[in-house]
């Protein structure tokens, strides 16, 4: 997304303007390579999210091809593997992450003040170690033993069944932890160190206040899932016994080190997008976010109860009673802060005054489909019950129905939202809206039949299957390839505004009505360099996270 | 890299454009495109790794240099300052969580795997009907006796010894540290150069029962969960001494040749945190490794 | 207008879920719930099912009509002014603790019905299911009577890659086997679950027992059948290549029949209980459906290590062990699955190919539980057909690489 400085009026502003691809292509392309502004490399960041979408994407449509009818039509079940391994890599650790990390760079400093991230060499490193991690995770694809195929969980001893791409499985995995714990630690200082003076804790924009959250997770779970996939290496080639029973280890224990990991990291998922529908409802509904205290409390709960769930995706590895029942209780709990994040949303809603762009429809959506996706988690959460559900598709339909309407379409939201702000020129709402309904309708298309064969009896990760299943199974392949499709207007959208703008329209520096936060002081599309000087915020309560009198209260432009 | 024009710190620093971070990704690729092909026989040769090395320590070493002078040349004002301690101690919380996967492999081997393959618990079957005969024993290498019969290394030889040592040199740190603030840097530099010979000797005792463990002991990293849990632990801890060790050096270095004042100094600091980080995963080490 | 689409669609799955709630055998076409069962057990768990699902949509109808009604009567066209208010102690706390009751009345029964399921006492007939890539093993313990349950050969054939055949022409597609798990109505099952080389899972739904097998430790669970029938399940948990085509068969009879089966599998005579239907390019020879024809390709590996039972015929064992991955012409799978035609290690020495089917590698799994015969019969079948110069070899050739 490139910014026209040619016509941004900063004349403060002693920093040249980014190199633009008409001052040579080699020193355009070495910009990107060696940026350190927070705004690049959230474009970076956020373009990479969206290959790795589209990547996952097809291959979850090779996996929807194969599941269109009984029978293999298309492919080896070995390569099924592959494709549901990678798809689900691709698409948490390649998709979701970045896209978030990457709306982080854009708006964190943005929205507490600050003049970039706190440490922007490091966030440069951040960023460009994944597209290496990505490549090496799926070169497999390109050796004879074919790419890592024992599920995105890797549990042992089946993924030491994997050839020659386990290196680089594990490998990937590393370097997509060290990228993350270095892009959480930069978020997380940023919040605490550099917010402007006056912003406290309890005014920090909500998104800012899950990332903050979210950025504490991913330094406290990604290194032990390093841990755990450095056992696993040593295991394949250094004859170490961590998991194997004959040597004192046990298979299980690797499921619980990744759980514990793992747990967290579905909120790691889920967290920033809380933020995200905690910032654009109020901004449609023209009214104050509802209980904005619980929020954060919430937010933090969930946070502390992600730690002590983890065996919930283990009910039927046969541990002792007492476990049980603990991972049981414990689970259910966190229908409690969710339920409070959910009620309040709804709260803010009530009796304001809603208009319905596209960002708000996305984020009514994701209330509406989250909320079901939490309900079938909870069902999971019932232990006994769960000895049905589990690895079946009753469990892919609740976690699609929690990422895909969940996750992802928070962060299309939030592109949806700022991306005036980034570029400068309004999306064609027409269009948006068409996308919204398309996606809106296909996405339950796809995965709402799931639950039903899931609880019939078909299990996960299986390219073939019982012909009592064919129907359901075709109405979701439909679904499928009806989303996957209908992604591309967006991107169309998206692409008009960034790089095609001839007769879109210009944005204003609020863009919305009922907009509120420093991101909207500065004028749009935003100054390559913002807040370098950082805004003083007056200090009485309602500034930042609400202007009573409408009126953009720190005029500082950076 | 041109340097900057003149530090203004009434704004928080902002580096400018900087290839090191790709340049080290780069690096650390090549090594593991080499570690690739010795794990899986592809034959890369040495090549890529040694290019690797070459190319990761020279970004480090150019990339701590610049740092160095951004901080003496006055291009940091105090926010900064609060950025690189806050960032250091995250980044130490980090790395407690990893060692915490390992103390939790540990954790697991002794407390829940290896009872149920003796069978206690509602494990009775396991026993039984799989490993009949197998007692809960610790230190133990499995029901399969993975990599035969083994000894330990006994703790309160070069173990305590070293714990000694890594506990002084917390200390000697501290002391330099004092120095420092107080303006006495021959002292410091004194107390530095104490400090990194208390940890080059832990290092050459760790090698030496290393050396022993395979050779005398028959305790290798196959020695199954004991000798996974035990090699992995301390090979990880090992290695973070060698690389605050390292740091120390530098730190030293930047001391003789005039770095850090009495009031500023996070550089120095930062690494004496990181040291004092490896001295206390020692003392659980010593304690749940080889004692208990 | 949306908020019609909801209510719809909730009241939509209400009534599929509804009338599904009656009857229940799983993987019957048209049933779109969780089986009901037939044990006490997966009654029970069915109900707790039921009620927390009933649960949610309650929840669901007033949070979702809360919403939509909001975004009806709350449009800017309809209610231009917003309110200001933004918090209420009371409310808050209301739906906090509100949902935290309900959470404890669900949580009640739920904990109840995991107490019986982990209590293990008073069980009658013990039997030690192994799970390997991609078969079950089945051992009654104490009776001396143990064999292998593969993916039946007509759903084998059908479910190939380009194989031509119509899954929907073969009865119970990938749901079928050879030999299936016979057991007894109105005992206590206890079921010992292991696994011999990945982590699978055993699971059939309408008995409502899942479990994972763990290489190297035993899990148990029980179950009593209450209705002889035949009961369907699958591996649930992902174990390489064939996972979903290593299905299982329980087959619950009469205790009479039962002690009948048992006493005819312990002398080796032919019975009529237990079996899959014959396969269909053999039926029409014999529907008597004998044992010689029903378990012909799984009849090599039905006696383990027995050397006495041990087919010398090459072929056959490289049909049932081998040829799933490495195709019965021998020309695999590439990339995944290395073609024998040719290979260098076929023709290559003896000792790295017996070296190789023993302990596996990558994707391919060990084969030591075979027996000498056995494997020697296969090695030399790919070593001598198909153009492959390899060369026999003996069992005594297997044995001595064994444990090296
Ligand atoms: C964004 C990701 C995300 C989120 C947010 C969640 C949220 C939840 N998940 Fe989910 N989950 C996954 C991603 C996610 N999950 C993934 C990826 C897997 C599979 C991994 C794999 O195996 O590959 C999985 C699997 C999974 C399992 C294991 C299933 C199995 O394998 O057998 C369980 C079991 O307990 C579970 C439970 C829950 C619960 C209780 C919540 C709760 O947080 C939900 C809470 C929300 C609500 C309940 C709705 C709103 C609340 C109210 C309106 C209040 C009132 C409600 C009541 C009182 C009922 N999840
Ligand atoms: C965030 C995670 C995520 C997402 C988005 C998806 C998206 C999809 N998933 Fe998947 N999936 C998983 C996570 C995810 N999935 C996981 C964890 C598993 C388990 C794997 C395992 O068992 O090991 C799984 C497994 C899984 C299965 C089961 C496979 C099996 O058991 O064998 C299936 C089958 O239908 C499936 C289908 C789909 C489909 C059709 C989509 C479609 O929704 C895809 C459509 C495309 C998009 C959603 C991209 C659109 C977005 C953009 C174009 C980007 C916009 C970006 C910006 C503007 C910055 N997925
Ligand atoms: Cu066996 Cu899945
Ligand atoms: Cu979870």
């Amino acid at each position: 997304m490139s910014h026209d400085h040619a016509h941004a009026g900063h004349a403060d502003d002693h920093h040249h303007g980014p190199v633009q691809l008409s001052d040579g292509f080699g020193k355009w392309i070495l910009r990107w390579i060696t940026t350190t502004n927070h705004k690049d490399l959230g474009t970076l960041y956020l373009l990479l999210s969206c290959t790795m979408f589209l990547i996952g994407g097809l291959m979850s449509l090779v996996i929807r091809a194969e599941l269109w009818m009984p029978g293999l039509q298309f492919v080896d079940p070995e390569f099924f593997n592959q494709m549901t391994t990678l798809h689900a890599l691709v698409m948490i650790f390649g998709g979701v992450m970045p896209g978030f990390v990457g709306l982080a760079n854009w708006m964190v400093p943005m929205q507490v003040g600050a003049g970039d991230l706190a440490l922007p060499r490091v966030n440069n490193w951040g960023f460009w170690i994944l597209p290496f991690a990505f490549t090496m995770l799926l070169s497999g694809l390109f050796m004879d033993s074919g790419a890592p195929a024992g599920g995105w969980t890797m549990y042992p001893p089946l993924v030491l069944q994997t050839g020659s791409s386990f290196p680089m499985l594990i490998f990937a995995v590393h370097l997509m932890g060290i990228s993350s714990i270095t892009g959480a630690i930069n978020v997380v200082v940023t919040i605490l160190n550099m917010r402007a003076p006056g912003m406290t804790l309890l005014k920090l924009p909500l998104f800012s206040w899950t990332w903050l959250v979210t950025g504490y997770l991913l330094i406290a779970t990604m290194p032990v899932l390093a841990g755990a996939v450095t056992m696993l290496l040593t295991d394949k080639y250094f004859a170490t016994s961590f998991f194997s029973a004959a040597g004192g280890g046990d298979p299980v224990m690797f499921q619980h080190i990744f759980w514990f990991f793992g747990h967290p990291e579905v909120y790691i998922l889920i967290l920033p997008a809380f933020g995200v529908i905690s910032t654009i409802i109020p901004t449609f509904a023209r009214k104050r976010l509802f209980g904005y205290d619980s929020m954060v409390y919430a937010v933090a709960s969930i946070a502390f109860l992600s730690f002590i769930v983890w065996a919930h995706h283990m009910f039927t590895v046969g541990m002792p009673l007492a476990g049980e029942l603990f991972f049981m209780f414990a689970t259910m709990l966190i229908a409690v802060p969710t339920g409070v994040k959910v009620f309040n949303w709804i709260a803010t809603m009530w009796r304001g005054a809603m208009t319905f762009e596209t960002p708000m429809l996305f984020a009514i959506a994701f209330v509406f489909l989250f909320t079901i996706g939490g309900f079938s988690g909870l069902m999971l959460a019932i232990a006994p019950a769960d000895f049905q559900y589990h690895d079946t598709y009753f469990v892919v339909a609740h976690f699609h129905y929690v990422l895909v309407p969940g996750a992802v379409f928070a962060i299309i939201a939030a592109v949806y939202y700022w991306i005036p702000k980034w570029t400068g020129v309004m999306y064609n709402e027409t269009l948006g809206k068409l996308h919204f309904w398309l996606s809106a309708i296909f996405i339950n298309v796809l995965f709402f039949p799931q639950h039903f064969i899931g609880l019939a009896g078909m299990q996960r990760r299986v390219p073939d299957y019982a012909l009592a299943f064919a129907d359901v199974n075709e109405w979701s392949s439909i679904g499928a390839f009806g989303f996957f499709v209908a992604q591309f207007l967006m991107l169309y959208n998206f692409a008009r505004c960034v790089w095609f703008r001839g007769g879109m329209q210009k944005a204003t520096a609020r863009v919305w009505e009922g907009a509120h936060g420093l991101e909207w002081t500065v004028p749009s599309p935003a100054p390559y360099h913002t807040f370098e000087v950082p805004p003083v915020l007056p200090p009485d309560e309602s500034t930042v996270v609400w202007d009573e009198a409408d009126e953009v209260v720190t005029g500082n432009k950076g | 890299m041109s340097s900057h024009a003149t530090p203004d710190r009434t704004k928080y620093f902002v580096p400018e454009p900087s290839w090191y971070p790709f340049a080290l990704t780069a690096g650390l690729v090549a090594v593991i495109i080499g570690v690739w092909g010795y794990l899986e026989d592809k034959h890369v040769g040495l090549v890529p790794v040694l290019a690797g090395v070459a190319v990761a320590i020279s970004i480090i070493w150019m990339w701590m240099y610049r740092v160095s002078h951004e901080s003496e040349g006055g291009f940091y004002g105090p926010q900064v300052d609060r950025t690189f301690r806050w960032g250091m101690s995250w980044f130490i919380f980090s790395e407690v969580a990893f060692f915490g996967a390992f103390f939790g492999a540990l954790y697991y081997a002794r407390q829940l795997s290896l009872p149920w393959l003796a069978g206690e618990g509602a494990e009775q079957s396991t026993n039984a009907l799989l490993w009949p005969g197998f007692e809960n024993v610790w230190p133990s290498n499995g029901p399969g006796a993975i990599g035969g019969d083994f000894e330990t290394i006994p703790e309160w030889g070069i173990p305590f010894l070293n714990t000694v040592l890594l506990i002084t040199s917390s200390f000697t740190v501290t002391w330099a540290h004092h120095a420092l603030k107080e303006g006495k840097r021959q002292a410091c530099i004194a107390w530095m150069i104490v400090t990194v010979l208390l940890g080059a000797t832990f290092l050459y005792y760790q090698v030496g029962e290393y050396a022993e463990a395979y050779s005398e002991l028959n305790l290798t990293l196959g020695s199954g969960i004991y000798g996974s849990t035990f090699f992995m632990l301390t090979g990880f801890h090992g290695m973070h001494v060698t690389l605050g060790t390292l740091m120390l050096i530098i730190i030293t270095g930047r001391l003789i040749s005039g770095h850090f004042k009495p009031d500023y100094h996070f550089g120095f600091e930062g690494v004496a945190w990181y040291w004092h980080f490896v001295d206390v995963v020692w003392i659980g080490l010593f304690t749940f490794v080889y004692v208990l | 207008m949306s908020m019609m689409k909801g209510g719809l669609r909730l009241a939509l799955i209400a009534a599929l879920l509804a009338s599904g709630a009656a009857h229940g055998v799983a993987y019957e076409p048209g049933h779109w719930n969780m089986p009901v069962g037939v044990t006490e057990m997966s009654r029970t768990v069915f109900g707790l099912h039921m009620l927390i699902f009933w649960v949610c949509v309650g929840i669901a109808v007033l949070v979702f009509g809360a919403m939509f009604y909001s975004v009806f009567a709350h449009r800017k066209s309809r209610h231009p002014k917003p309110a200001d208010f933004h918090e209420s102690t009371a409310v808050e706390i209301a739906w906090t603790v509100v949902p935290f009751v309900i959470l404890v009345l669900m949580a009640i029964p739920a904990a109840g019905t995991l107490v019986k399921m982990e209590d293990m006492r008073g069980s009658e007939v013990s039997i030690k299911v192994t799970g390997f890539q991609w078969k079950w093993q089945y051992e009654y313990l104490d009776q001396g009577v143990s064999f292998y349950s593969t993916l039946h050969a007509d759903s084998n054939r059908a479910r190939q890659l380009h194989s031509g055949i119509d899954p929907n022409s073969v009865p119970n597609y990938l749901l079928e086997v050879d030999n299936r798990l016979v057991v007894p109505t109105g005992k206590k099952l206890r079921f010992l679950i292991t696994a011999n080389d990945v982590i699978h899972a055993w699971w059939v739904p309408d008995l409502a027992v899942k479990k994972d097998a763990i290489p190297g430790f035993v899990n148990e669970m029980w179950a009593i059948v209450e209705t002889p029938g035949i009961y369907r399940g699958v591996c649930a948990e992902l174990c390489g290549r064939d996972h979903g085509f290593m299905p299982i068969v329980v087959e619950a009879v009469e205790p009479a029949k039962y002690e009948q089966w048992l006493a005819a599998r312990k002398a080796g005579q032919p019975t009529d209980i237990g079996h899959g239907p014959a396969r269909s390019d053999v039926a029409a020879a014999s529907n008597v459906a004998s044992d010689a024809v029903a378990a012909v390709p799984a009849q090599a590996s039905s006696e383990p290590a027995a050397p006495a039972a041990a087919s010398a015929d090459g072929e056959k064992v490289y049909n049932a062990q081998c040829a799933a991955c490495h195709q019965p012409t021998g020309k695999g799978m590439p990339p995944s699955f290395p073609a024998l035609v040719g290979s260098a290690i076929v023709n290559g020495p003896a000792a790295a190919h017996i070296q190789h089917t023993l302990k596996g590698k990558n994707l391919m799994p060990p084969f030591a539980r075979l027996s000498d015969a056995d494997i020697a019969a296969a090695v030399t079948h790919e070593r001598t057909s198909w153009g492959n110069q390899g060369g026999a070899v003996t069992a005594e050739q297997v044995r001595a690489q064994r444990g090296k």
